[in-house]
């Protein structure tokens, strides 16, 4: 984390959205969710103005998800919900972590790509999304890589209004953000790094060199997700 | 002042592109202080007919450049007669290099052929650009998957072309940069960071290649042209460091 900030502070990032551990674990075992929560815990205790963290889960182990849960979000200090590659996020499993999420108004952040030489067996797209949200409407969720193929994952999700996108984790081509706001408006639209896999500059670079409004640009780069983290941070007592 | 050694001219066959109208790009790098930009053409990429592709890209320089945009033409040794290409670019368009793209040309790097390009090129002193990709493989067009350039075998060649100059362009997320820097020792080799990942992503190649082999390359207008902006700013470069990257590298290279 101490590295993080020193790239944070040089470009601007006021806080961050911690998920994960210090080693990326695609289908972790009980011990592993729970190493991997515990590294994040420490980083955002250590630096509770800069980081908030996303409980990692993994729908394979359902019932220690739902106790994973308990422990970081519902009693512990993290807001949300990261789900990555295990399996994907049609799955019917899916649904008690949803439901569970849904219950502290705890948004799920879900790793999506289109990859065109083929995803891992576990690895969702955009569509594996949009499935989830229908069951679950009143949950919110965010596509976390824009599906990566995003002209693809934007137009999956375009339809279905509890998802956003966060435009993290892949090149910085021209005209994505501009597509995302267009198609999704301004407001299902969210920054994201993938940090610090990717460059903190090259993502940036999406909104800042993006043609949309000043106004757009300040929702996508911090506004939206404020208004999506309030209920559960009012809830825990802490400013969003 | 920058250099930017990476553009493009011309259309993405797939997407429509803000700056891809040639007085929107030049308007775009002169916004953000942009004094010369080596630039390319998309055309060269996909066309047979690289010799009018070459042609329209420099009148297109000529025309909108307003001084800051110098030609790169392309040349595909695996078209026939691909020698009057080079001879081209070189004589009649008096581009100071050629850009080229094995991986959409269909050659590797330790083809006859594309030894005896950099050959010829090296015997008219031209700057050998080579583009590793265009775009992420996982993201292509399913009827146009083109893998990234394998550069291993590239120093092999530069032994035997000493006085080649080349810049690698796009070195690609996934292509470990520690790979480079034995790379840069074979040879006069630059790299440009349009596609070099993680945080301070610019000094992480100068530890690698050193500075003077950085130079500036956005893949504008592909790329959003501040992503490679930023990444200056990000890697906490000194005054010195930041000017030679920004300017002085590809001066000293375009000098030589």
């Amino acid at each position: 984390m101490t590295y993080l900030i020193r790239f944070m502070d040089r470009m601007k990032i006021e806080r961050v959205m911690l998920s994960l551990g210090h080693t990326l674990v695609e289908n972790p075992s009980t011990q592993q969710l729970r190493e991997q929560n515990d590294q994040v815990i420490r980083a955002i205790q250590r630096w509770p103005d800069r980081a908030l963290g996303f409980a990692y889960l993994n729908p394979n182990h359902l019932a220690f998800s739902l106790q994973e849960f308990d422990r970081c979000v519902r009693d512990g200090p993290m807001v949300a919900v990261k789900l990555w590659v295990a399996k994907r996020c049609s799955a019917p499993e899916l649904d008690a972590i949803v439901e569970r999420a849904e219950a502290m108004k705890a948004v799920i952040l879900q790793h999506c790509w289109f990859k065109v030489n083929g995803n891992l067996p576990g690895e969702s797209t955009s569509l594996d999304l949009v499935k989830l949200a229908l069951r679950h409407p009143k949950a919110m969720f965010i596509d976390a890589h824009t599906g990566g193929d995003w002209e693809l994952g934007i137009r999956a999700i375009q339809p279905v209004r509890n998802i956003a996108t966060c435009v993290a984790g892949f090149d910085p081509t021209s005209g994505v953000v501009e597509m995302a706001v267009r198609e999704l408006g301004a407001s299902r639209v969210i920054f994201g790094s993938d940090g610090a896999g990717r460059s903190f500059a090259s993502q940036l670079a999406k909104v800042i060199g993006a043609e949309i409004p000043d106004s757009a640009r300040n929702m996508i780069f911090g506004e939206n997700l404020r208004q999506m983290l309030m209920p559960i941070l009012r809830a825990k007592g802490r400013q969003a | 002042m920058i250099i930017d050694v990476n553009v493009n001219l011309s259309r993405w066959p797939f997407r429509r592109l803000t700056g891809d109208e040639p007085a929107a790009l030049v308007t775009k790098l002169r916004k953000m202080n942009v004094r010369q930009a080596w630039a390319g053409t998309f055309d060269g990429v996909f066309h047979k007919d690289v010799a009018s592709a070459n042609a329209r890209l420099a009148d297109d320089c000529r025309s909108y450049g307003q001084g800051i945009l110098t030609p790169l033409g392309s040349v595909n040794p695996k078209l026939p007669n691909w020698q009057e290409d080079l001879r081209r670019c070189h004589e009649e368009h008096k581009m100071p290099g050629v850009r080229l793209h094995p991986n959409y040309h269909g050659y590797k790097l330790d083809d006859p052929t594309f030894r005896e390009l950099v050959k010829l090129s090296a015997a008219r002193k031209l700057i050998v650009q080579i583009s590793l990709c265009m775009e992420d493989e996982r993201t292509q067009h399913p009827l146009m998957r083109v893998g990234p350039v394998d550069c291993s075998p590239l120093a092999e060649t530069l032994a035997a072309e000493p006085s080649l100059r080349v810049v690698i362009l796009n070195a690609y997320p996934s292509l470990q940069i520690e790979k480079l820097g034995p790379l840069s020792s074979a040879g006069q080799v630059y790299f440009d960071f349009a596609m070099v990942e993680r945080a301070g992503s610019v000094a992480r190649l100068a530890e690698q290649v050193s500075f003077p082999r950085v130079l500036f390359g956005s893949n504008y207008p592909l790329f959003y042209f501040e992503s490679s902006l930023l990444k200056v700013e990000e890697s906490g470069l000194t005054d010195a460091q930041t000017k030679a990257v920004f300017e002085e590298n590809a001066q000293r290279l375009l000098a030589r």
